[in-house]
């Protein structure tokens, strides 16, 4: 299946993680933070720590870690605080 | 009537079962899309799920339970389904007169200067990331804390690909074991399982040091490099051990917290951190059982026994009479012991705290750093968790606590590490999932 990363198109497996398709083309962050602009990606890796929030299909603070890929997603970075749905 | 369990790691799948064996109906509950929980994480990419569950198990994945709430003879478990933070997903909620709390524990994660960078994981990120997507977090990789957990990990990391540079153990456990003989001897099958893990190592050429540890991460936009030292016995480091490293990424875990809410949600009683539980695994609160991590970390096996004598006991209190679960029983108070003696065996030592720099992030989310928490502390005489929180920030973004509350109740006297596992909604929900929610009564199944 097909999804988006910021706007270029990336091939997904079906059961995979927003972070794990990340990770496996080699990006480690996907967010900057909302204080010191800094970078964030994977920390606890199970849903706990909200680190790697990302926006997918234009809904913010998305967990890339427990967020499987449908085919057409679109996943994109998010910017410091993007505003709550 | 239904027994409703939290969890299907596995506690969970083990409480589910036996309660589906007494003959009444189970809801299952799960936050993922298979059961198994974070020890028997399955592979996500493949098409075959391993764990069967009996057919009066109904399994309800991909649902986080949000609120608990007592009503008239039990509780009522508020869920939301569907992709994980998703806008539509649908909402239901299932009353229970016997609840069975099975939520599992986190990594401990200790603060340290660069434990922000992207490519610093917690080790069971690592461990999740490896054996469910299949993807190494690095070529070059340090798996540093304290406890056995870490073997696995090393061992995960090496299976999906990844370079182990070398397992560093904080403490110094083996001779803590070896002078421990309640802790050797229900632990025996426990030594074996080390054996193995230390074989696996060997075979890989990885290194395994104790009373060492990772004091620093390095690098601009991610983790190029990290410093290594050797401890004394308080974890203070020993000066002039320090190494600097090229590194890609670091996976740290020193131990695990329990994942509380719920039960603090549901007013159960804890003691030293955790659960309390009868020998039935009955909380303070009836019609509330737990079993698993958040009754003390021990494991996967007493995790599976404490959740086999929940679900026969929550069966129970709905009106059946199944034979007492003699074996699980007394699985249970071996599994208690042993986890006593890891405990002792691998205690977090103070020296930690000496690390942190004044501009290391004690808050990742609200970014809340050390030199800003003292001043919180101090200056403006901020004490107890709740005014702490509001005057530093600390704890308040959208983790809620999880991954800085047990690190600040550790820096900061006086502050009741259970204090942040206070969260009436358990998990973030969208403020138009609460606006569009039914009324409770439509929605009761």
């Amino acid at each position: 299946m097909n999804v988006l990363v910021d706007g270029a198109r990336v091939q997904a497996r079906p059961g995979q993680t927003v972070a794990g398709l990340l990770l496996s083309r080699g990006q480690v962050s996907w967010r900057s933070t909302r204080r010191g602009g800094r970078p964030r990606g994977v920390f606890c890796g199970i849903g706990v720590c909200f680190d790697c929030l990302v926006v997918v299909n234009g809904i913010a603070d998305v967990r890339a870690c427990q967020r499987v890929l449908e085919d057409g997603d679109e996943v994109r970075t998010q910017r410091g605080a993007e505003l709550p749905s | 009537m239904t027994v409703v369990v939290v969890g299907a790691g596995p506690a969970g799948m083990a409480a589910a079962r036996a309660a589906a064996r007494a003959g009444v109906r189970v809801v299952l509950v799960d936050a993922a899309a298979r059961p198994g929980g974070q020890y028997h994480r399955q592979n996500s990419l493949s098409a075959e799920g391993e764990f069967g569950l009996p057919d009066g198990v109904e399994h309800w994945p991909d649902s986080s339970v949000w609120a608990v709430e007592p009503i008239d003879g039990g509780h009522r478990v508020h869920v939301r389904t569907g992709r994980a933070d998703g806008p539509g997903r649908r909402g239901r909620c299932v009353d229970t007169p016997a609840l069975v709390l099975a939520t599992g524990a986190y990594d401990r994660a200790l603060p340290f200067p660069g434990w922000t960078l992207p490519g610093v994981y917690t080790a069971g990120a690592a461990q999740a990331l490896a054996k469910g997507q299949g993807v190494a977090v690095g070529e070059r990789v340090l798996v540093a804390g304290t406890g056995p957990f870490l073997l696995p990990v090393a061992e995960s990391l090496l299976d999906a690909g990844a370079g182990v540079l070398g397992v560093l153990e904080a403490g110094r456990p083996f001779s803590r074991w070896l002078r421990d003989p309640r802790g050797t001897l229900t632990g025996r099958g426990k030594l074996a399982e080390l054996a193995r893990y230390a074989r696996v190592l060997a075979a890989n050429g990885v290194p395994y040091r104790t009373r060492t540890t990772v004091i620093a991460a390095h690098g601009a936009d991610r983790v190029e490099e990290v410093t290594t030292a050797r401890l004394d016995p308080d974890w203070n480091v020993l000066a002039g051990t320090e190494q600097r490293v090229r590194a890609d990424a670091v996976c740290a875990g020193f131990g695990f917290s329990p994942q509380l809410e719920l039960a603090v949600a549901a007013r159960c009683k804890l003691r030293d951190g955790f659960v309390l539980v009868d020998a039935a695994q009955a909380t303070s609160v009836p019609g509330v059982f737990a079993a698993g991590e958040i009754t003390g970390i021990g494991g996967a096996q007493l995790s599976a026994a404490e959740g086999e004598v929940a679900g026969t006991a929550a069966a129970m209190r709905l009106g059946v009479r199944p034979p007492m679960p003699h074996r699980a029983l007394r699985a249970v108070r071996h599994g208690r012991r042993f986890a006593a003696a890891l405990a002792r065996a691998h205690p977090l030592r103070p020296g930690w705290r000496g690390r942190l720099t004044d501009d290391t992030l004690v808050c990742r989310c609200e970014e809340v750093d050390h030199r800003e928490l003292r001043e919180a502390v101090g200056r403006r005489e901020a004490s107890g968790a709740r005014s702490l929180k509001l005057v530093s920030r600390a704890g308040l973004g959208p983790c809620q606590g999880r991954i800085c509350g047990p690190n600040i109740a550790d820096l900061v006297a006086g502050i009741d590490p259970t204090a942040f596992a206070r969260r009436p909604v358990a998990v973030p929900v969208r403020l138009a999932e609460l606006s569009e929610a039914p009324a409770p009564q439509e929605e009761t199944e």
